[in-house]
C-alpha cells in the first residue's frame, strides 16, 4: 500500500526534476520510492504497463513514421535559450497535433520544426529537440519504460506464487516468544546500582538471564498419496521448519490423509508412536502447524475403522483425533497448498471448522504465523 | 538537477545507472537507502563506493542480533561511573564523561556530512528499526543523563543493507528509498569481473564466467554462488596460477570457493558428470 508520505517524497522528487524528462527514470524514482520490497516489485511492472501501455504510439502509424525517421539523424545544434522559446504543449495538445500534422505530412521530413522527422525542433519525431515533445520510437522513450515494466523481470520474487526455503525461513523467523532463561549471562544494571547502593558503594554485579526464544513448534505432515504435487513445496517447508535454529523444541510427524492413533515420525519409515503418547509429551504451549490437503474419502475422516491403509485399523474415527490435537494445543493451523476454490469439498470443510486454515503460500504463511503469535 | 546529480560511481565499483539515481534520490531527499539483494551482490561496498566518491567519511556499523538501537545514539556506562565512584578515576559528577556516542550520534555531531552504513539491519530484533524511527526522521536525539540534544549538522547519507532474514516493520519501509540490487547480467558481470582483475586472460574470462552461470543455474542448489563468491574463486585461481592454462570445460578446480554447502558439492559435481558424459557422447555436434 502507498501511504501520503510515499506518496509526497515522489512529489518533491519530480518537482524537483529527479526523473529528468524520462519516462525510463521516472519508472525507477517512482518505484523506489513507492515500493519498498522486491516481492511487489511484479505488481507495479503490471500497473505500470497498464497505466503507460496506452501512451504508446500506436502500432500502424509507427511503421511508417518510422521509415522517415529511419536513417538520417543531423541533430540540430540549439542554446538552452532558444530551446526555452519553443512553443510548451501540455500531452493531450501534443497528441492531437500530432495526429493532425500526421494526417497532412505525406512525406519523410528531417530538420525542420513542423513536420514530423528527425533532429529537428518540432514537437514530434526523434532525436530532436523540443522540451515535452513526442517522441516516436528510438532507443530510450516512453515505450522502453512500458517494455522494461513489461518484462516482469521481478515475477519471481512474487509472495503469492513462489516459496522457497529461505522465504519460508524468514516467514517463520515471526514465531517468536521472548523470554529470560538459561544461564546468568547479562548484567542488569538496574538491580547492580541498587545493590551498590544498599551495600553503601560496594560494587556487586548482579546478572540475569538472556532473553531467549521460548517458542516451541510440531509440525504435522500430510504424505498421504494426494500430496505427492506439493512433496516439493511440504519438503522446503519442513527444512526451512528443522533449520531455524531459533525454536526452543521442534517436533515433527507424519500422517497419511487424516490422523489417527498413530504418527510416523519418518516420512516412509515404519516406526509409529501413539498419537495420545505425542499429545501427552507436548505440552499445550505447542504451536502447531499441520499440513496437508485434508481431502479424502469422508469415510476416512468421520468413521471409525476408515484408514486408507488396508492392514490398519482405527478406533477412533480421524476427526475426533483432530478435535483432540485442536484442544489440547492453544495455537493450531492448518496450511492446505490446494487453492482456496477447492475448499467446498466436504472434508476440507469439516477440518476447517476445527483448524484456522491457511493456503501454503508466502501470504498465507505469514497469515498462519500471525494466528499462532496472536494472544 | 545540479544538486542531484552527485554519486557517479567509483573506479572500483560498477554501479547501475538507476542505483546511482536512488543513492542520489535518498541523499538529495535526506530519507535513508535501503539495499536489498542476494547476498554477495555488493550491498556493503556500495556504501564503501558512495563514501569514496562523494569524498566524505564512512561510518559503519555493524548490526548484531544483540544490536540495540540505543547502541547507535549513545551508550551511557554506568558500570564505569560506578566502578570510579568507588576506587576513583575521572570526574564521577561529570556526567558526560560517562556518556559515548554511537556511530549514529557521532555521525549527527560532525561539523561535516558524512556516509552512514547501517549494515545488516536485519540481524537485529524486529522491533529495532522501529526503535530508530524519530532520530532517522528528524535526524537528532535527545540524552536525558545531559538533558542535551544531538541534532545533525549537516544530514548524514544513510545506507542500510538488508538481507532480508527478517522483515523490516512497514513504518520504517515508509521512510526509505528503497533499492533491490538484482543479479548482474553476464554483460554487467564481465564489467564488474574485469575491475577487480585488469589482467585476466580473455579466454579464461569467458569461460569461468559459463562456468559459473552455468552453475547458478543447477537445480536444487541451496545457496547460488554469487559475484563475491566468483571474485574470490577467480583470486584461487589465480594465485594457483591457473590463469589462461587451466580448461573450465574440463574441469572446476577450487570448487569450495563457489559452493559453502556440502549438499550443493554433491548435486554440482553430479550434474557436470552428467553434462560431461553427454558431451563425450556426442563429439561432433558441439
Amino acid at each position: 500500500m502507498v501511504t501520503p508520505t510515499e506518496w509526497l517524497a515522489l512529489m518533491e522528487a519530480l518537482s524537483r526534476g529527479f526523473a529528468g524528462n524520462s519516462l525510463v527514470s521516472f519508472y525507477h524514482l517512482s518505484r523506489s520510492l513507492l515500493v519498498k520490497t522486491e516481492a511487489l516489485f511484479d505488481h507495479f511492472d503490471l500497473a505500470f504497463r497498464e497505466f503507460f501501455t496506452g501512451l504508446e504510439v500506436p502500432p500502424e502509424i509507427f511503421a511508417e513514421l518510422w521509415q522517415w525517421l529511419g536513417q538520417e539523424s543531423l541533430r540540430r545544434e540549439i542554446g538552452a535559450d532558444a530551446l526555452k522559446d519553443l512553443p510548451q504543449y501540455d500531452w493531450e495538445t501534443v497528441r492531437k497535433m500530432f495526429e493532425e500534422r500526421l494526417k497532412e505530412q505525406k512525406e519523410k521530413h528531417n530538420g525542420g520544426n513542423r513536420w514530423i522527422g528527425t533532429g529537428g525542433t518540432s514537437p514530434f519525431g526523434h532525436g530532436g529537440h523540443h522540451p515535452g515533445g513526442l517522441r516516436v520510437g528510438g532507443e530510450e522513450g516512453g515505450g522502453m519504460a512500458v517494455k522494461i515494466a513489461a518484462e516482469r523481470r521481478f515475477k519471481g520474487y512474487r509472495r503469492d506464487v513462489t516459496l522457497d526455503v529461505r522465504q519460508i525461513k524468514v516467514a517463520l523467523k515471526k514465531l517468536r516468544h521472548l523470554r529470560r532463561t538459561g544461564s546468568r549471562l547479562e548484567l542488569d544494571i538496574d538491580e547492580t546500582v541498587d545493590k551498590a547502593c544498599k551495600n553503601a558503594g560496594e560494587i556487586e554485579l548482579i546478572f540475569t538471564p538472556e532473553h531467549k526464544n521460548d517458542v516451541k513448534v510440531l509440525l504435522l505432515m500430510d504424505a498421504g498419496g494426494s500430496m505427492y504435487p506439493y512433496a516439493k513445496l511440504v519438503d522446503r517447508l519442513f527444512s526451512a521448519a528443522n533449520s531455524v535454529n531459533h525454536f526452543a523444541q521442534f517436533n515433527h510427524y507424519y500422517f497419511h490423509n487424516s490422523i489417527y492413533d498413530y504418527l510416523r515420525p519418518e516420512i516412509d519409515g515404519r516406526e509409529r508412536i501413539p498419537t495420545a503418547q505425542v499429545l501427552k509429551e507436548l505440552n499445550p504451549d505447542h504451536k502447531v502447524i499441520l499440513v496437508g490437503d485434508a481431502s479424502m474419502a469422508p469415510y476416512e475422516l468421520f468413521m471409525e475403522n476408515g484408514i486408507i491403509d488396508y492392514y490398519d485399523r482405527n478406533e477412533t474415527a480421524g476427526i475426533v483425533w483432530f478435535e483432540r490435537i485442536a484442544s489440547h494445543f492453544r495455537r493450531t493451523v492448518w496450511l492446505n497448498p490446494m487453492p482456496e476454490r477447492y475448499w467446498r469439498h466436504p472434508t476440507i470443510a469439516a477440518i476447517g471448522q476445527v483448524f484456522p486454515m491457511f493456503h501454503l503460500s508466502l501470504e498465507g504463511l505469514d497469515e498462519a504465523i500471525k494466528k499462532l503469535t496472536a494472544f | 538537477m545540479k544538486d542531484f546529480t552527485r554519486y557517479t560511481g567509483t573506479s572500483d565499483y560498477i554501479v547501475s545507472e538507476d542505483l546511482q539515481n536512488d543513492v542520489n534520490v535518498s541523499i538529495a531527499l535526506g530519507r535513508p537507502l535501503l539495499i536489498k539483494g542476494e547476498p554477495g551482490t555488493g550491498k556493503t561496498l556500495l556504501a564503501r563506493s558512495v563514501a569514496a566518491g562523494l569524498g566524505q567519511e564512512l561510518l559503519t556499523w555493524n548490526i548484531k542480533s544483540t544490536t540495540k538501537a540505543q547502541d547507535g545514539l549513545y551508550i551511557y556506562d554506568t558500570v564505569q561511573r560506578l566502578n570510579d565512584s568507588r576506587f576513583g578515576g575521572n570526574d564521577v559528577s561529570n556526567i558526560e564523561n560517562y556518556i559515548k556516542l554511537g556511530k549514529l550520534g557521532e555521525a549527527f555531531a560532525r561539523e561535516t556530512q558524512v556516509v552512514v552504513l547501517i549494515d545488516e539491519i536485519d540481524k537485529a530484533d524486529i522491533e529495532f528499526p522501529n526503535d530508530l524511527l524519530a532520530e532517522l526522521d528528524e535526524m537528532k536525539f535527545y540524552i536525558p543523563e545531559t538533558k542535551k540534544t544531538i541534532a545533525a549538522r549537516q544530514r548524514p547519507a544513510i545506507i542500510i543493507t538488508s538481507n532480508s532474514e527478517k522483515e523490516l516493520p512497514d513504518a520504517f519501509l515508509r521512510r526509505c528509498v528503497f533499492h533491490y540490487i538484482e543479479f548482474p547480467n553476464p554483460e554487467l558481470m564481465e564489467k564488474i569481473v574485469r575491475v577487480h582483475f585488469p589482467d585476466l586472460a580473455e579466454q579464461m574470462i569467458q569461460e569461468a564466467m559459463t562456468a559459473f552461470y552455468q552453475l547458478r543455474e543447477t537445480e536444487g542448489l541451496r545457496k547460488k554462488p554469487s559475484t563475491s563468491e566468483l571474485i574470490d574463486w577467480l583470486k584461487a585461481l589465480l594465485a594457483a596460477g591457473h590463469n589462461g592454462k587451466v580448461d573450465l570445460q574440463k574441469n572446476l578446480p577450487f570448487l569450495g570457493a563457489l559452493l559453502k554447502n556440502e549438499n550443493d558439492y554433491e548435486i554440482a559435481a553430479r550434474q557436470r558428470q552428467a553434462f560431461q558424459k553427454r558431451s563425450a557422447m556426442t563429439p561432433f555436434r558441439r
